[in-house]
């Protein structure tokens, strides 16, 4: 099975209303405390999870991740360790990779698709790469049946949400607000819009994330016709401050599931 | 001329979060249409003359050239309001922004140069005005803080990383993220996603447009070597712009090494031979670690510590166009009394570092661009020196 039907088919056999993705940060706040949290997260309902590789200028994170992809480095995260965390996780629920452009860059586009390959990764999410400097990354990605999941924003105009959904594969990562990652409280203005013109303009399914912090705004994303919705900082504030933070986080994931039954 | 360079050969290029894709689009638009229409011209031109105090003078700087047996020029942006050539890229892009509707405006700063050059425009063309500033740099340029201040400007302290410049853009970038429909990124230097490093560079050109003609006026010839110190580039891209084209002028930027180019802990990575990577927005050669993680710069001067640069001087160095060279944190300091001393012209201590290259290597002929002065450093070269 290629990464793209093993994502599509955690969207089709998805539990919910809505596919319930939690993202979570690879060596935050350790290696095997991060395997645990992946293995957490895939106990309590999670249909898929993004495993995010710590960078250290992560200009689309807000304070809560970027400080935990600094911990993270200080504690001597790597690479090749995230991948291996990517690894053990991807062996209860499919997996997506988050990472920055210049990671990928350092090594190659080819030689990463192939690593994530190896981890049995499903796709890759780089924040900072748009469609004008995505065809090579496409490329490398397609040929080994990974999916290069393309992000969309509410500042994106049609034509160029038109071109970005026809090129998404996976599923389309619809950023709510207009901002980096972060809990907001309350629901984004406009998200039934918001869902409706991403639906509109790609044939995969649409995943809402950025700004989602309660199982009611998950609720409510599902309901304005998202078909995943993506919890991130939540989770990380909840590894970085509970004792067991495995065991924190799959207590949280398991609230979210069950908003979205 | 209506094309914006999105990339010098390799180098340059958009990679940024989605969000932002539109407001580059819109900038790119605008400037092309700014950069046609003669009422914007006229308008800049005017507050360059009037208000920022251009042209500055070319002076020829005897008393360094009869101790070293050269024959050295000065470009004296020192002597613009504010104190450095930043105020030329700030006031073309607050003119910008109000042609966009943007009356908000961010921006970064490092040694604070930047940042109270675009406190100034803010101040003078009537916007709010935002200042991302690594909480070291607040420690180290205090008086520019209190300017800025005193502007009317917000100063937020940055307490990411090594609370520097690297880590004040990549904020300012994240409240554009967050703004981008009502406010304009005054981005300080010839770096970003495009079209940041063309439309500042094209806003610097000023510096060598009046240089080239200055020169040849004065000496009836060109200068041999055109000198420059770099960061992220800006004052050097201006000052080599309008050289491009003539081949025989030799372009030289002067980078930090700080505390060595062997120690790791400089802010040279053109002179280093860093890896083409991505760093706020755009290709070009940077400090990284194997896995391509952004490593920290070091220098004693704030302007100087980024470890990037702009991907124009990417593509200079890597087609033989231009050189780039380094000057350590002590030799640097040492020309910062040597100038003042000498010419009685306190240089920024970004500046020294050209001075210290060009007074170890005297040439007939040579433009220096004096980028800003330093009285912004009196306090953090006391502190060191005494």
């Amino acid at each position: 099975m290629t990464g793209c039907e093993r994502i599509a088919g955690a969207f089709e056999g998805r539990a919910g209303r809505a596919a319930l993705m939690p993202y979570m940060m690879a060596c935050f706040p350790d290696e095997q405390t991060s395997i645990a949290i992946g293995l957490a997260c895939a106990a309590n309902g999670a249909d898929l999870v993004e495993v995010g590789i710590p960078y250290s200028d992560p200009l689309a994170d807000g304070p809560v991740i970027h400080e935990a992809a600094t911990q993270a480095l200080r504690n001597g995260a790597t690479v090749t360790a995230s991948l291996r965390v990517a690894k053990a996780v991807s062996e209860a629920v499919p997996t997506v990779v988050m990472c920055y452009a210049n990671l990928v860059l350092s090594m190659g586009w080819e030689p990463f698709a192939a690593e994530l390959v190896e981890a049995g990764v499903s796709g890759l999410i780089c924040p900072d790469l748009p469609l004008e400097e995505a065809p090579e990354a496409l490329a490398a990605l397609d040929a080994h049946g990974l999916a290069l999941v393309p992000l969309v924003a509410p500042t994106t105009p049609d034509s160029r949400l038109a071109d970005i959904g026809s090129r998404a594969r996976g599923f389309l990562y619809t950023v709510s607000v207009a901002g980096t990652t972060g809990e907001r409280s309350g629901s984004a203005v406009g998200i039934d819009a918001v869902v409706e013109r991403a639906r509109a303009n790609t044939p995969v399914p649409v995943a809402v994330g950025f700004g989602i912090s309660t199982p009611e705004q998950a609720s409510s994303t599902a309901d304005a016709g998202a078909e995943g919705v993506i919890i991130g900082s939540r989770l990380i504030r909840e590894a970085a401050t509970a004792a067991d933070p495995a065991a924190a986080v799959g207590l949280v994931v398991k609230d979210f599931a069950d908003s979205l039954r | 001329m209506t094309e914006v360079e999105h990339r010098f050969g390799p180098y340059g290029g958009r990679y940024v979060p989605e969000t932002l894709m539109p407001a580059l689009v819109e900038l790119e638009d605008a400037w092309i249409a700014a950069r046609n229409d003669p009422a914007y011209g006229a308008e800049l031109g005017i507050l360059l003359r009037d208000f920022a105090g251009r042209p500055t003078p070319l002076y020829r700087a005897e008393r360094i050239n009869e101790l070293t047996g050269g024959d050295l020029w000065l470009k004296r942006e020192d002597l613009l309001h504010t104190g450095a050539h930043k105020i030329n890229n700030a006031l073309g892009q607050a003119l910008l922004a109000i042609r966009m509707g943007k009356r908000r405006i961010i921006a970064e700063t490092g040694a604070g140069q930047h940042g109270v050059a675009t406190a100034v425009a803010c101040a003078r063309l009537g916007l709010e005005c935002v200042v991302y500033m690594g909480a070291e740099d607040i420690r180290r340029q205090l008086p520019n803080v209190e300017r800025m201040r005193l502007l009317g400007a917000t100063v937020a302290p940055v307490e990411s990383g090594a609370k520097t410049l690297k880590e004040a853009v990549s904020e300012a970038i994240r409240d554009w993220v967050a703004t981008v429909e009502t406010s304009h990124y005054i981005i300080g230097s010839a770096v970003g996603p495009a079209p940041f490093p063309a439309i500042v560079r094209d806003l610097q050109r000023v510096i060598s447009d009046e240089a080239r003609a200055q020169m040849l006026d004065r000496t009836g010839d060109l200068p041999k070597r055109v000198i420059a110190c770099v960061g992220g580039g800006s004052n050097a891209i201006g000052g080599f712009a309008a050289f491009l084209d003539d081949a025989e002028v030799e372009l030289i930027g002067v980078e930090a090494a700080g505390e060595g180019l062997d120690s790791g802990r400089h802010g040279a990575p053109l002179t280093a031979g860093g890896r083409p990577g991505i760093l706020h927005g755009s290709l070009s050669a940077i400090m990284q670690d194997d896995e391509g993680q952004i490593a920290e710069a070091h220098s004693v001067s704030a302007g100087l510590d980024y470890p990037g640069s702009g991907p124009q001087h990417a593509w200079l160095r890597e087609t033989g166009r231009a050189t780039y060279v380094a000057v350590n944190d002590t030799d640097a300091l040492a020309a910062f009394r040597r100038v003042s001393e000498l010419e009685g012209i306190i240089p920024a201590l970004e500046t020294a570092h050209a001075f210290s290259w060009v007074m170890a290597n005297p040439g007939e002929r040579d433009l220096l661009i004096l980028s800003g002065r330093g009285d912004k450093d009196l306090a953090e070269v006391i502190a060191r020196t005494s």
